[in-house]
């Protein structure tokens, strides 16, 4: 993080990922096997540091502080953490029984077991409520594993698609599509989304390689400035168009929209939160640094590509399904960070979960709040997201350079 | 430059600071600074003609009146965001961070809100708009003022920390708001939802009266004290040194601030970047950092900007309201450049 910390690591930037390849003196010393999922051994008790802070997201380490913790912490043995899952996989799965009980149209839970619903409650049930939890848990985990991945690949804790452009640029695809092609099939236009969010990502990319000073908070920065700038042409388009209101219902996240025929696409994101469990060490490996990746045997341009790549998809197809979920890739996996550091395969199923779970509760809240009718979880998310932010950011006092 | 200013592996204008280092090399170094003033007035006067006579010569009984209450909230809000911006950038000592930037406008939209929310609309919209204002200025002051003791109190953060930290705030109080939007009645909302973008149509008459009240006195008061902002503008320990009470000032430039955003934001809504624009370019063309010249300086340029769009954006392309997000995508974008400059000056 600190790109004061160690000076002297004179590398011309030219991947994509910002700040220096600092060589993290904790990780030099270690065993790095990266393709038989063998956690990454380490001096400091199996913590993958990445460059851009501490163990435990600390986007404000000092750049004094040594870069091993201190004391070397014992891992948790995998009974307690197969334990702790299935405590948290029954959490969640409380939750989403709970909304499928909450709505305008009431069905009780007795009703379902003892098999008399009406035709219109078995309506409601199968085609509306069912894949709206569906999609909430789809959407939750799949942003939240996503913007995991992007903090490991553009090495900043603070990064996610909605602080790195890649959601507004999504937006700024679908209502362009939606302009010059209004007939193309949904699918369609999910595409140009992706390929908006991944140029949106890239131009980013591109903006913090620019950069010289480059503290933690910087980055986040830049990426919601640009993300106001996309907004703005996005703005601009509509009002010429008359569809200023269209635009904030799509970029507000709202699932009331999702019934069968629609949520389907989200399975998409499914199969990249899959895919990304699949290629975890690859993208443990490229957040400690280009030659780093380099000399281990992998590619780092490939891994770069796959990564983007997964983070476009999955933000453009949620943002064409439900809307913007501001911040929701950021505080899920900073706080199981701060639980149990940056090992990517252990930490990645509870990211996918506390993803769910955070965003069933806050849609829970949505549908309750106001009853019968909803508030859209964008707002609900976003009230919450960004306190946990404030929170994340003002956690420690510090210089943060 | 300072010497607590020279920090570890950074330059010291890199996080933003004004100093006296940054000499500023705009087009007008080397002119008096007085002249400089004199021209933008010039301009300033021709745009504010243009704007009121444009397409207009064969009814301009009818249509004056008209344009005259917009024109004058123009003024109003250029001058108010122009000054705010400039003192809050002396107080905190740098170029980056404005109120708007800080969430201070957000804040006041979700100070509308939820006013209408515990108040409800028939309490709200019996008050006299006066009154109104008055109570919701008040509560800005008391919020904003908490706000800025919460982030700059305690230990020093880093600029750019400080930034991200306003900018996630302004999200809150936006999401906040829109929260409470959702859950007040449709029609209540109503009272609420057009006085929350930016838009310059025709104000309330007395609102308009105590906002330009308001501004003019903040605007002579700055006057008067504008040498003790230049003396500000060097420091907390060149300030003390030099006899300046620095933490009475620095209260009283921050409440100003609060009271100039309340004003703006009650006139037109929340323009996140206008001030970041008007205050980056009056260093440029001002050619010195005294506030005798930096202050109308920007204040002229936000008449101009802001006049002259409105026109230009009307009569040439026959857009009205989309002043703010041209305004929001350049402002988007110099900022951007600030912070890739950062490093580099």
């Amino acid at each position: 993080m600190t790109a004061t910390a160690h000076p002297g690591t004179g590398r011309a930037v030219d991947g994509p990922a910002p700040g220096p390849a600092t060589p993290a003196p904790a990780v030099a010393g270690g065993l790095v096997r990266p393709a038989d999922g063998d956690p990454v051994r380490r001096s400091d008790g199996g913590r993958v540091r990445l460059a851009d802070g501490g163990p435990a997201g600390s986007a404000h380490g000092s750049s004094t502080r040594p870069a091993d913790g201190g004391q070397p912490q014992p891992r948790p043995s995998r009974l307690r953490l197969r334990l702790g899952l299935l405590a948290a996989t029954a959490g969640v799965a409380v939750l989403a029984g709970v909304s499928l009980f909450v709505g305008a149209t009431e069905v009780s839970v007795g009703d379902v077991l003892a098999g008399d619903l009406t035709a219109a409650q078995a309506q409601t049930l199968v085609s509306s409520r069912v894949p709206r939890t569906l999609s909430i848990l789809l959407a939750g985990s799949a942003i939240a594993i996503v913007g995991l991945v992007m903090q490991l690949l553009v090495r900043n804790k603070f990064v996610e698609p909605s602080t790195a452009g890649t959601t507004e640029s999504a937006g700024l695809g679908l209502l362009v599509v939606t302009l010059v092609a209004p007939a193309l099939p949904l699918v369609g236009k999910m595409a140009v989304a992706t390929v908006f969010a991944l140029a949106g990502t890239m131009l980013f990319l591109a903006i913090l390689r620019r950069i010289q000073l480059r503290s933690v908070v910087v980055v986040p920065l830049v990426g919601m400035m640009l993300a106001g700038v996309i907004g703005s042409v996005s703005t601009f388009l509509a009002y010429r168009n008359d569809m200023l209101h269209t635009l904030s219902t799509w970029m507000t996240g709202d699932f009331s929209g999702v019934i069968r025929g629609r949520y389907e696409l989200l399975w998409i994101v499914g199969g990249c939160a899959v895919v990304a469990y699949l290629a975890a060490n690859r993208f443990t490996v490229a957040g400690l640094g280009e030659e780093l990746t380099t000399n281990l045997g992998l590619s780092y341009r490939a891994v770069m590509a796959l990564g983007l790549s997964i983070v476009a998809v999955t933000s453009a197809v949620v943002v064409v399904v439900v809307g913007g979920l501001p911040f929701l890739g950021l505080v899920v996996p900073n706080i199981v960070s701060l639980a149990m550091g940056d090992y990517l395969r252990r930490s990645l199923p509870w990211v996918a979960l506390l993803g769910a779970g955070f965003v069933l509760a806050c849609d829970i809240v949505g549908r309750t709040v106001i009853h019968p009718a909803e508030v859209p979880i964008g707002v609900v998310v976003g009230v919450v997201g960004s306190a946990v932010f404030l929170y994340l950011l003002l956690r420690r006092p510090s210089g943060a350079r | 430059m300072p010497a607590e200013t020279v920090r570890t592996g950074a330059a010291p204008a890199a996080d933003g600071r004004r100093s006296a280092d940054d000499a500023p090399a705009g087009p007008a170094a080397g002119t008096h600074p007085g002249r400089v003033v004199a021209v933008l007035a010039v301009a300033a006067v021709a745009v504010l003609i243009l704007f009121l006579t444009l397409g207009a010569l064969d009814a301009l009984d009818l249509i004056l009146p008209l344009r005259a209450g917009r024109v004058a909230a123009m003024v109003v809000v250029g001058v108010a965001i122009a000054v705010s911006t400039v003192l809050f950038q002396t107080v905190t000592e740098n170029r980056i961070l404005t109120p708007a930037i800080m969430g201070f406008d957000s804040l006041y939209a979700l100070i509308q809100t939820a006013a209408v929310f515990f108040l409800g609309a028939t309490t709200v919209n019996g008050l006299a708009p006066t009154g109104r204002f008055a109570v919701e200025v008040a509560a800005m002051l008391v919020f904003s003022t908490a706000l800025f003791r919460w982030i700059f109190g305690g230990p020093r953060r880093s600029l750019h920390l400080v930034v991200l930290v306003g900018i996630v705030f302004g999200v809150l109080f936006r999401s906040l708001a829109t929260f409470l939007q959702r859950v007040i009645d449709p029609n209540e909302y109503l009272t609420v939802a057009d006085r929350l973008f930016a838009s310059f149509s025709a104000p309330d008459p007395t609102l308009l009266l105590v906002c330009t009240a308001v501004v003019a006195l903040v605007c002579a008061w700055a006057w008067t004290r504008r040498r003790d902002l230049d003396v500000l503008a060097l420091g907390r320990a060149h300030a003390v040194a030099l006899g300046v009470d620095h933490r009475r000032l620095t209260m009283a430039v921050l409440l100003v601030s609060a009271l100039l955003v309340s004003v703006s934001t009650a006139l037109v809504g929340p323009i996140t970047f206008f001030g970041l624009l008007v205050a980056n370019l009056a260093y440029q063309v001002a050619g010195t950092h005294r506030h005798a010249y930096v202050l109308p300086v920007a204040a002229l340029l936000a008449v101009i900007t802001l006049v002259g769009g409105q026109a230009v954006l009307e009569h040439v392309f026959g857009l009205d309201t989309v002043l703010s997000v041209v305004i929001e995508f350049l402002g988007g974008l110099v900022f951007i450049v600030l912070l890739v400059r950062g490093g580099t000056r």
